[in-house]
């Protein structure tokens, strides 16, 4: 059969796992500075499964879709350096604000004017916000039906997927039809490393944006070798409608922010002496909190 | 109309448990609004159901039965609700931050173009001004959670747009009988008139689920360990102590991310939130989300190697030491003084 086409949808995040004591400013504000912006996670499951698609149905097209500033282009990239075959960046300051449901109304208007796809495959959750909101809701937008905590797609022919889902107590085989969207969970295979030979050839990948940093000379290649050119995509040319669009699409608004702070407990400070760590035992004993 | 819809988890004919915690809470914000609180059940087989939900103060149980409708898939339980909300239009809807949940919710809010705010810790109905609009709002929603890797606490308001849409995780609420007396009115529904064929073009054709092996929630005594338990290897230092004081063993997010620990054992924002008796929590430096699923504990004993661990703020007892050193010799004068 000839192979799928496929959009992988990919966030670029800033890294919370590793959040330092300076992440924060003293005005309780997250210094965004600090913090590496990575590939999220999931997305990168969700990329390694578009891959074995590929892998098992040659001819298969992986498109990878990101929306983001300008500096998401990097997480394009190093799609295509595993094994993607072309990105589009979603980018335009109209997007500034947009809760999950603006960005799905906006990232379901660019999969509608990037062509037919046979499958949208994205991760569960960005770890920025953890809502898992997105996937659904491109699929609701979109009309399609949607897979959601995906750890192996098992098949996609015959206008059929099949599909392994991980539960939080078990797992499922589902069966959809084609078109669907489907979300992938971390509990699938991590994505595989970069290819030294496609980080070769897309090492110049590049939108036209930052294309216009480069000298004329530069610029030339872009024209010899077309697969080169990220696609920077704007509200415009996907025909959003502005109202649905960031702010002003996003019915969830941030009424207030807090730093934490915790009521203080009068602690008792131990060592891990033996005289301390048996007082301890003997106390939880006595008061019946143990044994 | 306009009131507060949760919607109710089902397996086996059996209610969830965090469906109950929100039925708790919705009471409580119902009386606040002075407004009814609705219940939806969908599932298969049914009968009876609403004996498990007046208890907890629904006033409305709306349920559709179908063997089409168990176990769950997301088509049409989500245009079940869809529906539902557009002929009901409530202004609060409510459900579990579950596997299903997480699936459901955003597809209806996305239909409804309403808002969702993911694993609320918190609910509480008040005002807001807005100030650039000059308008003013009252008896909203305040959908609270921790946000950006736990660092800050937000407050979510959805002025304009109905429902307001919350999930909230098991064990988050408590959930507590309102009144065993409670009785109401039950609607069923006719699914037939909601769903087409359409609708069931997912199926699930293998299903393989167990009981939870672990139960947290229910220990008395959790010895949890952080990223800083340093190897899955270290973790087994934690089983060991909780094998000898009868304690069941948690972790936090970063802990389950790296790998020492499995995700059911998982405690916080994300996972689960708990309230034992004691809470031992090695080499765990405290990051809110982690403290969102535990600070009710009775008892806080923090060990570890960090005199500045935020966790310390809110223990009992603070060891500092290293967990390789301290679990061992809390093994050993365990047994020596219970001898």
């Amino acid at each position: 059969m000839a192979g799928l086409r496929i959009i992988v949808l990919a966030k670029q995040v800033p890294d919370t796992r590793n959040v330092g004591k300076d992440a924060m400013k003293a005005d309780g504000t997250v210094n965004r500075a600090v913090l590496p912006a990575i590939f999220n996670p999931e997305d990168l499951n969700a990329l390694e499964q578009a891959l074995r698609l590929k892998d098992k149905y040659p001819g298969t097209i992986i498109t990878l879709l990101t929306m983001g500033p300008g500096r998401a282009a990097e997480i394009i990239r190093e799609a295509l350096y595993r094994g993607a075959d072309n990105g589009y960046l979603l980018t335009d300051r109209a997007f500034a604000g947009s809760d999950t449901l603006a960005t799905s109304y906006a990232l379901s208007m660019a999969i509608k004017s990037i062509g037919t796809c046979d499958l949208i495959i994205c991760g569960r959750q960005a770890i920025d916000g953890d809502t898992a909101q997105v996937g659904p809701q491109v699929a609701e937008k979109l009309n399609l039906a949607q897979i959601t905590y995906a750890e192996e797609i098992l098949h996609a022919e015959n206008k059929k997927v099949t599909v392994k889902r991980r539960l939080d107590r078990g797992i499922e085989v589902v069966e959809g039809s084609i078109p669907a969207v489907i979300t992938v969970n971390s509990s699938a295979p991590e994505c595989r490393p970069r290819n030294a030979k496609l980080t070769m050839k897309f090492k110049h990948a590049k939108t036209i944006t930052e294309r216009q940093e480069l000298t004329d000379d530069y610029i030339a290649i872009y024209n010899i070798r077309p697969y080169l050119n990220i696609k920077e995509i704007s509200a415009a040319e996907i025909n959003a409608d502005s109202k649905w669009l960031g702010l002003t699409g996003s019915p969830t608004k941030v009424k207030k922010i807090e730093n934490v702070v915790f009521q203080a407990k009068e602690s008792k400070a131990l060592t891990a002496s033996d005289m301390d760590i048996d007082w301890l035992m003997k106390d939880l004993i006595i008061n019946h909190t143990i044994g | 109309m306009n009131n507060i819809f949760v919607y109710c988890e089902v397996e086996n004919g059996v209610v969830a448990d965090v469906s109950l915690e929100l039925l708790t809470k919705g009471r409580k914000l119902a009386n606040d609004l002075k407004c009814q609180l609705e219940a939806v059940v969908i599932g298969n087989q049914l009968n009876g159901v609403e004996n498990q939900l007046f208890p907890f103060g629904a006033d409305i149980i709306h349920i559709a039965d179908d063997a089409r409708l168990e176990p769950y898939t997301t088509l049409p339980h989500s245009n079940l609700l869809i529906k539902l909300f557009e002929e009901e239009k409530p202004q609060i809807a409510l459900m579990g931050a579950t596997p299903i949940g997480r699936d459901l919710g955003p597809r209806v809010s996305s239909a409804l173009l309403s808002g969702l705010t993911a694993d609320c810790t918190e609910l509480a109905i008040g005002g807001h001004e807005d100030k650039k609009e000059n308008k003013v709002y009252e008896n909203l929603l305040y959908q609270i959670r921790p946000a950006f890797g736990g660092n800050i606490i937000a407050t979510i308001i959805n002025p304009d747009n109905r429902p307001q849409m919350a999930t909230v995780r098991e064990g988050v609420m408590r959930k507590e009988v309102f009144s065993i007396t409670h009785k109401g009115e039950v609607k069923p529904m006719d699914v037939n008139k909601y769903l087409t064929d359409a609708d069931f073009v997912v199926k699930v054709i293998e299903r393989h689920m167990e009981k939870s092996k672990v139960n947290i929630k229910g220990s008395p005594i959790i010895i949890a360990g952080g990223y800083g338990v340093g190897s899955k290897a270290n973790f087994e230092l934690l089983f060991d102590l909780a094998k000898v004081i009868g304690a069941e063993v948690g972790a936090s997010r970063a802990a389950v991310d790296a790998g020492y620990a499995d995700h059911d054992r998982q405690i916080g924002q994300t996972g689960v939130t708990v309230r034992p008796k004691l809470y031992i929590a090695c080499g765990i430096s405290g990051q809110i989300q982690h403290i969102a699923g535990m600070q009710e504990s009775a008892m806080v004993i923090a060990i570890n190697n960090d005199p500045n661990a935020p966790i310390n703020k809110i223990a009992d007892y603070i060891i500092n030491g290293d967990i390789a050193e301290v679990l061992p010799k809390m093994i050993k004068y365990y047994k020596q003084n219970t001898k």
